[in-house]
């Protein structure tokens, strides 16, 4: 039995995903953004090392809390660095008749093997998943992440053919994201897709910039403002297609 | 059928309404079993506030700014002891009084603090001076001199041993200068059989008591019922003061609504307890606006606005009081407790349109307070009702919620709510409710042998104190249960003699008039401390605690080294203790006589006086610093909850709610970011955690959304308009945030925020 590497639970999630949801995430991470709240799961060290049935025991303790709608979301870091374990999780999740949701950069994703074959048997357990557009532009990717996003793009079609459902998350950042054309362009690319149940725009927040000094690692936006809640609103209707 | 009231009156009054044993006899959940109708549907069919609502609200809106800016009180009477008839009829404003669909003040005017002196004139002479009013010298020799108040009387009879406590506050809270309150008058019975059916019945139970055997028990109930008579006619007086006959039933909507305030009006004006409950009245409403409605002799804007101006009263409610007693129960509440949903016995919910319209005052007229509104949860409720209440939540603050699942089993299908959170049987039982043992005090004074470690004075038993180097488990655990032993003995001796002296000098007579005679009495003990000394406990077993004493040899601080598991987090190395803690406790209360028979029962509830709590009370060894506030309730401790909510949940949840009959009160703040990102979401993430929470068996929750970045901008700039009627739950009621004292903002603010980053 693969453990899982787990940087923490959190019992109560009800932004990440449908409904009222136990939330998991991993440790360990690739994409080095630079808004990152979540810097303290970078590391691929181990922390705490749990099975996919202890994981489940803990999260059905919540169970009367999901209603019809709720359910288990995985998070990080990155989930899908430790797909292995993550197939395990979900296959023993659907056997448990729990609703199954990835948060997912989509940068570990290949069409080479062995990947890909995980890849889509791990689909095969999961109901949703929610995946980050970090940035539209390749190079303005590289410049906010580390990575290019051309395979990034890819998983979003590769799902899209698959009927998958997914969320679009999209983080707006003042001087970065935040820009009309690039908008407009993430919508454009978004069209592509028919498998969009929803997509949100989520504002710049600051209150992770801390763990990064705990890292000792510069943290490059200290002074950007979170945008406003209009022009966050205005964002979100571009991504959707309605202005 | 042996109908109760002539047919000529009942044809009119009954008119369309089924059901018999209510007809025979003096049974109001019966009728309301056979007349209510389930409401399935959702808030579409509501109606905005009337004219005549926005213009009342505003001119009371405008009282309470003066109230406010004259430093809490308006004004106080100085001169008319408060009685059924002291008074001529009282409006919100002279000349809106024709607008005015449900009338009757406590005094002649309105937010004006009645003078009330039987439960101690120390105190009703205090509470008048402070707010720069001099109660009539002729009237306090009377009541120094020439009638004994209940504080008087309690206070000739306290021990030193139970004045010691008091003073040292192992027991606070102690009923012993005012009403004790609690007692829900069956208000219902007003409205559905009227006054001299009611003096009838009573006048019957007076006849047969005591007729075979005279004993002290039934000369003093005797005595009772005839004071319960004289205050039937007094509340017929009463009603007649502003031109209404109460004598016959109510024959409609208007009336119901009008009778049954009258009942409650009785209520407030001769006792002013620390609660004082309106109770279970939403579904019995709706039985006759329901009638109407169906005669097409009310519109459903005439149906709201009975309900609005009904709730006017109820946010109107004052009583005089000391700065202490404001300490102890901060914001100036009244508890006018009331409760709507909930499920019958037969299965059926008991869901309204009358439910949405009370929830619907808070959109009309704005948060508010009181009265505190109380939704009987299940997750058989029907879904449109489940997300209304839960829109109101996320937009208000204003609403509590209670398990009835684990209620109805216990009280039935017709309890009201007495205080913050406490059940009773309405009409049927009243409670014997006072104060709470603080158990984080009483730790310590096992460590130290019963001394006080902040006045050094000898409270407790001259039990051996612990002397070890490091904290051991099994020797504090035997001395902590010796020194519980000690004070949940003199506790309810204390409740005993209070009581007693109560029921002498201070008896409830109009609301126990609208009470069964021969009626089912409970003893509410409360207590505060619990989280913390479930922490302390859990410390000493899983951690090293080094105790540090001071010159004399007393443990005033600890060291902890190590990790310890903690209540709150659904762990249960620590949720053990808690559930021993609440079992010991009710075990020993259950071993002692309790005054007149009653049943004890026990509360986790500490309502705001956490603070107070907290300020008198030494360190504990679970790290929380001398003086610091307790939690509320049974919330875990500030800082503890380290799993999220859901986690904090659970283990409230796992409290027998049977060990604690009186409630369980828990408390959650949840910042609007964190219950979802749009009101849709939150309302539905909102009841389904209640949906969870409630199905593992716990018994409340007050629910709070607000992100703290707004209160800490309310207490610095408490003068913006928005601010003005910002209601938050705290234990067990809610109060607006700006008549909170600074200390008890300030903790309001510290206590743990569920937010997700």
């Amino acid at each position: 039995m693969i453990k899982g590497n787990i940087h923490s639970t959190e019992t109560f999630g009800s932004v990440d995903g449908p409904g009222v949801r136990f939330l998991i995430f991993l440790q360990g991470c690739s994409m080095r953004c630079r808004y990152c709240h979540n810097a303290d799961t970078w590391s691929t060290r181990e922390n705490r090392l749990m099975t996919a049935e202890e994981l489940l025991d803990t999260a059905e303790r919540y169970r009367s809390y999901w209603g019809d709608d709720g359910g288990i979301t995985v998070s990080g870091g990155e989930p899908l660095l430790q797909i292995g374990f993550l197939i395990e999780l979900f296959r023993e999740a659907k056997r448990r008749g729990i609703n199954t949701c990835l948060d997912t950069s989509g940068q570990p994703f290949t069409r080479k093997e062995p990947f890909f074959s995980r890849f889509c048997e791990l689909l095969e357990y999961t109901d949703l998943i929610m995946a980050d557009i970090k940035h539209i532009d390749e190079n303005e990717h590289r410049a906010l992440t580390g990575h290019g996003n051309k395979n990034i793009l890819d998983m979003l079609g590769f799902l899209s053919s698959e009927n998958k459902p997914v969320w679009i998350r999209h983080v707006l950042v003042p001087g970065i994201t935040d820009n009309d054309e690039y908008l407009r362009r993430t919508r454009s690319f978004i069209e592509t897709l028919t498998n969009v149940e929803k997509i949100e725009v989520l504002p710049y927040h600051s209150l992770g910039a801390y763990k990064w000094n705990e890292l000792g690692v510069p943290y490059t936006l200290e002074g950007v403002m979170p945008p406003s809640p209009e022009r966050t609103a205005t964002a979100g209707r571009i991504l959707r297609g309605e202005e | 059928m042996l109908a109760c009231i002539p047919e000529e009156i009942t044809k009119k009054a009954w008119r369309g309404f089924t059901g018999r044993k209510w007809q025979e006899d003096i049974n109001v959940r019966e009728f309301i079993q056979n007349n209510y109708t389930m409401y399935d549907g959702d808030e579409s069919f509501l109606e905005g506030p009337t004219e005549a609502t926005d213009k009342l609200w505003g001119r009371l809106q405008e009282l309470q700014k003066e109230e406010r800016a004259k430093g809490g009180v308006l004004e106080c009477e100085t001169e008319v002891v408060s009685s059924l008839t002291s008074y001529g009829p009282g409006y919100i404003d002279e000349s809106l009084k024709d607008l005015e669909q449900i009338v009757g003040l406590q005094t002649d005017k309105p937010l004006k603090r009645a003078f009330m002196p039987y439960g101690g004139i120390k105190m009703a002479e205090q509470a008048a001076a402070t707010y720069g009013y001099q109660v009539n010298p002729a009237l306090i020799k009377v009541f120094n001199e020439y009638h004994k108040t209940h504080n008087q009387a309690v206070f000739d009879a306290y021990t030193p041993e139970m004045k010691r406590a008091r003073h040292s506050h192992v027991i606070t809270g102690l009923p012993d200068t005012y009403g004790r309150g609690r007692i829900v008058g069956d208000y219902r019975r007003v409205a559905l059989y009227g006054l001299d059916y009611l003096i009838k019945m009573k006048k019957k139970d007076l006849f047969y008591c005591g007729g075979i055997n005279m004993s002290e028990e039934h000369i003093r109930l005797r005595e009772e019922i005839a004071e319960q008579i004289r205050a039937l006619n007094g509340m017929k007086e009463m009603a007649s003061i502003y031109g209404f006959d109460i004598s016959e039933p109510a024959k409609n909507a208007k009336e119901a609504v009008q009778w049954l305030y009258f009942g409650y009006l009785a209520a407030i004006k001769t006792q002013n307890g620390a609660a004082m409950s309106v109770g279970r009245i939403s579904t019995f409403l709706d039985i006759y606006i329901q009638r109407d409605l169906q005669e097409g002799t009310i519109t459903e804007k005439e149906a709201q606005e009975l309900i609005d101006h009904l709730v006017l009263k109820f946010r109107m409610v004052k009583f005089a009081r000391i700065p202490s007693y404001n300490e102890l129960f901060s914001g100036d509440p009244v508890w006018a407790t009331l409760e709507m949903a909930g499920i019958g016995m037969d299965g059926r919910h008991m869901v309204t349109k009358n439910d949405f319209r009370f929830l619907h005052t808070l959109e009309n007229m704005g948060p508010s307070p009181e009265p505190n509104l109380t939704v009987l949860y299940s997750h058989r409720l029907p879904e449109p009702f489940k997300r209304y209440a839960a829109r109101i939540s996320v937009n208000t603050s204003s609403i509590q919620y209670e398990n009835d699942g684990v209620m109805r089993p216990v009280w039935g299908d017709d309890y009201s709510i007495c205080c913050c959170v406490s059940a009773t049987q309405t009409g049927k039982e009243i409670q014997f409710f006072g104060a709470r043992a603080n158990l984080a005090k009483c730790l310590i004074y096992a460590l130290n042998g019963g001394v006080e470690v902040t006045t050094g004075e000898q409270v407790g038993p001259e039990i051996a104190p612990v002397t070890t180097e490091y904290l051991e488990y099994d020797e504090v655990m035997h001395k902590f249960n010796a020194m519980m032993s000690w004070l949940v003995e003199l506790y309810v001796n204390t409740l005993n003699l209070i009581h007693y002296m109560h029921d002498k000098y201070y008896y409830e007579s109009a609301e126990m008039a609208l009470i069964d005679t021969y009626t089912r009495r409970t003893f509410a003990t409360g207590i505060a401390g619990f989280s913390h000394v479930v922490d302390s406990l859990c410390a000493i077993k899983y951690a090293k605690v080094k105790p540090i004493r001071n010159d004399d040899g007393l443990i005033v601080d600890y060291e902890i080294e190590g990790d310890f598991p903690r209540y709150g987090n659904d762990d249960e190395r620590a949720d053990e203790i808690a559930i021993w803690l609440l079992k010991a406790f009710m075990k020993k209360v259950r071993e002692h006589h309790t005054y007149r028979n009653s049943e004890p029962t026990t509360s986790i509830l500490t309502i705001t006086s956490n603070v107070v709590y907290g300020k008198a009370t030494g360190a504990t060894p679970d790290g929380r610093k001398s003086g610091a506030p307790f939690a509320p309730g049974a919330n875990p401790a500030y800082g503890a909850e380290k799993n999220g909510l859901l986690a904090s949940l659970n283990s409230v949840a796992k409290l027998p709610y049977e060990f604690a009959l009186d409630g369980i009160s828990n408390t959650q703040t949840i910042s609007p970011d964190a219950l979802g990102h749009t009101d849709e979401d939150r309302a539905d993430n909102l009841w389904h955690i209640l949906d969870g929470y409630f199905k593992k068996g716990a018994h409340h929750l007050n629910v709070n959304v607000f992100g703290v970045d707004k209160l800490k901008d309310c207490m610095e700039h408490p003068e913006k308009p928005e601010y003005a009627n910002f209601t938050i739950r705290v234990s067990g009621y809610a109060v607006k945030f700006i008549d909170l004292t600074r200390e008890q903002q300030l903790d309001v603010i510290a206590r743990s925020e569920h937010r997700v980053l």
